[in-house]
């Protein structure tokens, strides 16, 4: 069997344990360039501390050419609101503290599975609105949209979770990434824009929440 | 390393959008230096190449763009700025991007108004600013038959905000909206405006280089629109003696983080000292980016007394003869909503170059702490020269002449424009001065001709 691939490096300590109670074998990985280096049966990210980089790190494991190994999330308990944006992310998660049985059970698990597939979705819809991930385009009532790509970008993340509501700097952080100079405003600029290319009569999909953000549609699940 | 990968992202989904929606031609576009815009169709497949390696084109074809010597240089298409130019009306679907030109040797070509505005905003952001703003664009529509006479005929007799019921000008400008919003430029506000067929449309604000770029695809929309509906929109700042110009009152503001950096919870009026040293600056040196801001023989017919445009070099609140406006703002829209507007503008500006020096204006303020005077209080419309002279109170340049020479001594303007530009904008501009003085008017000859 392929060996288990550890993120961060070194992993945690009790990973590491639990790891060598069960008998796998294991590798510990820092970087996407590690990780495309070898093969592996699974991969279990860390995402207690510097969860940011360990979310990018998953990212980069689901883009990656070669990589289709499934992969457990371990996260904290205070910290599970922040999965519900990046359930693409991850085929499993762990709460941290574990216990190691749990643990063990959930991992073996998913290499018996095999995991998330290679046939992620290709459509984001809703309502009259079509997002085609593949080609980058959208649609409204037939019609197609003229975006730019930070357009298509924020209009993608907001039709892909209805009804909830992200601050700007959630926006901000999610769709441009941290590093992107130019503060609140940008999304507000750019929602202007969204709302001008969909038209009056479908502009108000994306409504302003006073004093907090923006929310795309309502929820499918009732709100 | 990430600006990079962004960048193949952008262009990534430019190529991918030019397959799926069958687009047949590429514009790529970039301003001379008087701010026309220029356009060179590409055909889609050698847009990969273009992004790559850029389009080489001989310069000095175009005006403010030739050299002495090595006149070629190379359009680079700014991924981030394409955008499909597609009306829904079953026509051909094309599309534009904007670019920037760079000498061979891949260094900014020093006669690309769209570089010389990136430098002065990167200058803002190493000073920890990031410049927004919103102009207030104003124009007219004529008979096109008899403007191509070199005439000029409004197409109806509305004033502010009117609304007609015969108004042909009314639904071409609504058309208008319609075709921007679509192009992604989006619009706060159009009415009808004071003079006979004169209309305003205001647009969103956004970072002073989407602006600069949405107001050069705004001038082409209004005039194509106008056209097919057989009128002649103009952007002329003054086209009839006697009603007002057409200016293109700027809102202005500089964000700082998340932070307005104009604002201030404890400032006077809500206004913090970096608004005041901003302010400052623009008062202090005015005249020497009045050139500039306004740049034909025919903008300084706009600039007189009478009118709703600046004449005098002040700042007030809402006092609208002044120069620079601190709008009043909406009680607990404060925090977002204080900013500057810059009311000498005229919509046949190049808005690269003067938002660039609007810029280096105010940022010269804020570097040398520029102190602020008070407000003009009394309407100064009203003040006789001698009160005007004894508060202090300078004019701004009364003609393009006068401009220029103010433009001629300023280090700011040279700076911020870089050496090429300058040199080659008062050359161009002192001959366009020098024709008109040559020229004999009509109001001579109808003043002169039977009683001398």
């Amino acid at each position: 069997m392929e060996p288990i691939l550890c993120y961060p490096d070194p992993p945690p300590s009790e990973v590491v344990r639990a790891l060598e109670l069960a008998g796998y074998s294991w590798e510990a990985v820092g970087d996407e360039a590690a990780a495309n280096d070898g093969l592996w049966s699974a991969a279990i990210v860390a995402a207690e501390e510097e969860a940011e980089a360990a979310f990018a790190f998953a990212r980069a494991l689901r883009n990656a050419d070669a990589s289709v190994a499934p992969v457990l999330l371990l996260v904290r308990g205070s910290a599970l609101s922040e999965l519900e944006t990046r359930h693409e992310l991850f085929d499993d998660f762990c709460v941290t503290p574990f216990h190691p049985v749990e643990f063990e059970a959930r991992l073996r698990h998913l290499i018996v599975r095999g995991g998330w597939s290679e046939t992620p979705t290709e459509l984001v819809t809703y309502g009259e609105l079509v997002l085609n991930l593949e080609t980058y385009q959208a649609i409204i009532s037939g019609r197609p949209l003229d975006l730019t790509y930070m357009e298509y970008e924020l209009l993608k993340f907001l039709a892909s979770n209805p009804g909830r509501v992200f601050t700007r700097e959630t926006l901000l952080s999610r769709v441009w990434g941290y590093e992107y100079y130019g503060g609140a405003r940008t999304v507000d600029v750019h929602v202007r824009r969204l709302r001008s290319k969909l038209g009056e009569e479908h502009a108000a999909l994306i409504q302003t929440v006073r004093s907090v953000g923006y929310k795309f549609g309502e929820s499918r699940w009732g709100a | 390393m990430r600006d990079s990968t962004e960048m193949e992202q952008h262009q990534d989904y430019v190529l991918r959008t030019i397959e799926e929606r069958g687009v047949r031609l590429v514009r790529l576009w970039f301003t001379d230096v008087l701010g026309q815009l220029k356009s060179v169709a590409i055909s889609p497949v050698d847009l990969e190449g273009a992004f790559e390696e850029g389009v080489q084109f001989d310069g000095s074809a175009i005006d403010g763009f030739s050299r002495m010597q090595e006149t070629d240089v190379l359009a680079i298409p700014d991924a981030a700025s394409f955008q499909l130019m597609n009306w829904g009306d079953g026509g051909e679907v094309t599309a534009r991007v904007f670019c920037d030109l760079v000498n061979l040797d891949g260094t900014p070509f020093e006669g690309d108004p769209r570089q010389v505005l990136k430098r002065n905003l990167e200058k803002a952001r190493t000073a920890g600013y990031q410049f927004m703003c919103a102009p207030e664009v104003e124009f007219f529509y004529l008979a096109s038959d008899v403007a191509a006479a070199g005439a000029v005929q409004p197409l109806d007799n509305a004033s502010y905000f009117d609304l007609t019921t015969f108004d042909a000008s009314s639904d071409i400008r609504r058309a208008t909206i319609g075709r921007l919003e679509a192009t992604g430029i989006p619009v706060e506000y159009s009415f009808h405006e004071d003079a006979p067929s004169q209309h305003e449309i205001d647009l969103q604000h956004t970072d002073g280089l989407t602006m600069a770029d949405n107001v050069m695809t705004m001038r082409l929309i209004v005039r194509e629109v106008a056209l097919e509906h057989g009128v002649h929109a103009t952007f002329m700042p003054k086209p009839m003696s006697g009603v007002q110009g057409s200016g293109m009152h700027t809102h202005l503001s500089l964000v700082s983080g998340e932070r307005n950096a104009f604002y201030d919870a404890n400032g006077e009026h809500h206004l913090s000292t970096v608004g005041r040293q901003f302010i400052a600056g623009l008062l202090t040196h005015a005249h020497e980016i009045t050139a500039v801001t306004n740049q034909l023989v025919n903008s300084y017919k706009r600039l007189v007394l009478g009118f709703e445009a600046p004449v005098h070099v002040s700042w007030a609140r809402s006092n609208r003869s002044a120069l620079v406006r601190v709008p009043v703002v909406k009680r607990s829209k404060e925090e977002s909503a204080t900013r500057l507007e810059y009311r000498a503008l005229d919509p046949a500006c190049n808005p690269y170059l003067a938002y660039s020096l609007i810029l280096a204006a105010g940022l010269a303020g804020i570097e040398g702490g520029y102190h602020l005077e008070e407000e003009a209080s009394a309407d100064i419309f009203e003040l006789s020269e001698e009160e005007r002279r004894a508060k202090g109170i300078r004019l701004l340049p009364t003609s393009l002449a006068e401009a220029l020479d103010a433009m001629e001594g300023s280090e700011l303007v040279r700076e911020a424009l870089g050496e090429h530009i300058f040199e080659w904008f008062l050359r161009n501009k002192r001959s366009e001065w020098n024709d008109y003085k040559a020229h004999v008017s009509q109001f001579e000859l109808d003043r002169y001709l039977k009683s001398w």
